[in-house]
C-alpha cells in the first residue's frame, strides 16, 4: 500500500467540523457565521473555535461589517485554502482509488 | 483510517458543496403573497373590464412590478431577521437561472403594451407568460427545493393546455384573460403558499 495519500491529508482540515466548514465554504464565495452555524447545526462557541483555527492556518479569511447597525460576520476560503481543501480531497480520491478491489 | 471512510469523507463533502449553493428564505411568505396580489389584480381587472390587449399588458406589467418590489421587500426582511446578506450568492443564482424566463414575458409584455392591437389577441398573453414563469420556476427549482420544480411543470403543461383550449375555438373572448392570470397567478401560487406554510412549519418543529 502507497502511504502518500494519507501522508497528503491534512491535519487541520482532517478533522470533521473544520471539514464540513471548509467544504460549503468552497462551493460559495462566502458565507456568514450564521449560515454556517445554521447548516452545520453547530454552536457558535463550536464554530468559532474552529474558524480560528482555519484562520491561523490561513485557511480562511473572516470579515465583519456592521449591515442596518447588526453586526454581520462573513467567511470566505482564502486561495491557500482552496488549494489546501483540493490537495485533501485529492489525498482522499487516491485512497479510495488505492482499496479499490481490482 | 480505510477506503470506506475516505468514501464517506468525499460524499459529505459532495452533499455539503450542494447544500451550499441551496436558497433557503421562506417561500411559504413570498409564494402567499403573490397569489392574494394575484387573485386581487385579477377581480380589479376583470371589474374595470381590462380586456384590450395593450391596456391589460400594461395594467398587468405594473400588478408585476408591485408584487416583484413586495417580495423583494419580503426576503430583504427575512435577510435581515437572519443577519445574512440580501444578495447572497444562492440569491445570486436564483436571479440568474430565472432571468431569460424573467426577460422573455417581459419582451413579450412590452410587445403587446405598444405593438398589439385588439381585444382578440389578449388571451395569448397570460399563457405566454404562464409558460416563461412556469420556465423560471424550474430552473430556480435546481437551487430551490420544497416542490418548486413540480409547480414549474404545473405552470407549463396548465400553460399548454390553456393554450390548445383556446386554439381549438373559432372565436378567442377576451374575457379569458384576468380569469387565466388570477387562476394561475393568483390560485396556484395561493395553494402552493399554504403547502409550503403546512410543510414549513412541519420542517421547523422537526
Amino acid at each position: 500500500m502507497n502511504p502518500e495519500p494519507y501522508i497528503n491529508l491534512d491535519r487541520v482540515i482532517h478533522e470533521k467540523g473544520r471539514l464540513f466548514i471548509m467544504s460549503l465554504l468552497a462551493a460559495a464565495p462566502e458565507l456568514s457565521f450564521t449560515e454556517l452555524r445554521d447548516t452545520l447545526a453547530m454552536t457558535d462557541g463550536n464554530l468559532t473555535t474552529h474558524i480560528r483555527t482555519l484562520q491561523e492556518a490561513g485557511y480562511v479569511a473572516v470579515t465583519k461589517s456592521y449591515q442596518n447597525n447588526r453586526s454581520h460576520t462573513s467567511c470566505a476560503l482564502t486561495p491557500a485554502g482552496r488549494k489546501a481543501f483540493a490537495d485533501h480531497i485529492n489525498a482522499l480520491e487516491a485512497i479510495v482509488r488505492q482499496n479499490k478491489p481490482q | 483510517m480505510n477506503a470506506n471512510w475516505a468514501a464517506e469523507n468525499l460524499q459529505t463533502i459532495r452533499t455539503l458543496m450542494e447544500r451550499a449553493t441551496v436558497y433557503r428564505r421562506a417561500l411559504a411568505p413570498l409564494m402567499t403573497f403573490s397569489g392574494v396580489v394575484g387573485i386581487a389584480a385579477a377581480a380589479v381587472g376583470e371589474a374595470k373590464h381590462i380586456h384590450d390587449s395593450q391596456t391589460f399588458a400594461r395594467y398587468w406589467m405594473v400588478v408585476s412590478l408591485v408584487a416583484f418590489g413586495g417580495v423583494m421587500l419580503l426576503i430583504r426582511r427575512q435577510a435581515l431577521r437572519d443577519g445574512e446578506p440580501f444578495w447572497s450568492g444562492p440569491t445570486r443564482r436564483v436571479t440568474q437561472a430565472v432571468a431569460p424566463a424573467f426577460a422573455a414575458g417581459m419582451i413579450a409584455g412590452v410587445v403587446f403594451a405598444w405593438k398589439v392591437d385588439g381585444v382578440e389577441w389578449t388571451p395569448f398573453l397570460p399563457i405566454i407568460w404562464v409558460l416563461c414563469y412556469g420556465c423560471a420556476l424550474h430552473s430556480a427549482g435546481f437551487f430551490i427545493p420544497r416542490g418548486v420544480r413540480l409547480l414549474g411543470w404545473l405552470f407549463v403543461l396548465g400553460g399548454g393546455g390553456a393554450l390548445l383550449t383556446i386554439l381549438g375555438r373559432d372565436w378567442l373572448s377576451p374575457r379569458l384573460s384576468q380569469p387565466l392570470m388570477g387562476g394561475f397567478f393568483g390560485v396556484l401560487q395561493l395553494g402552493y403558499g399554504g403547502y409550503l406554510y403546512v410543510t414549513e412549519r412541519r420542517r421547523s418543529q422537526a
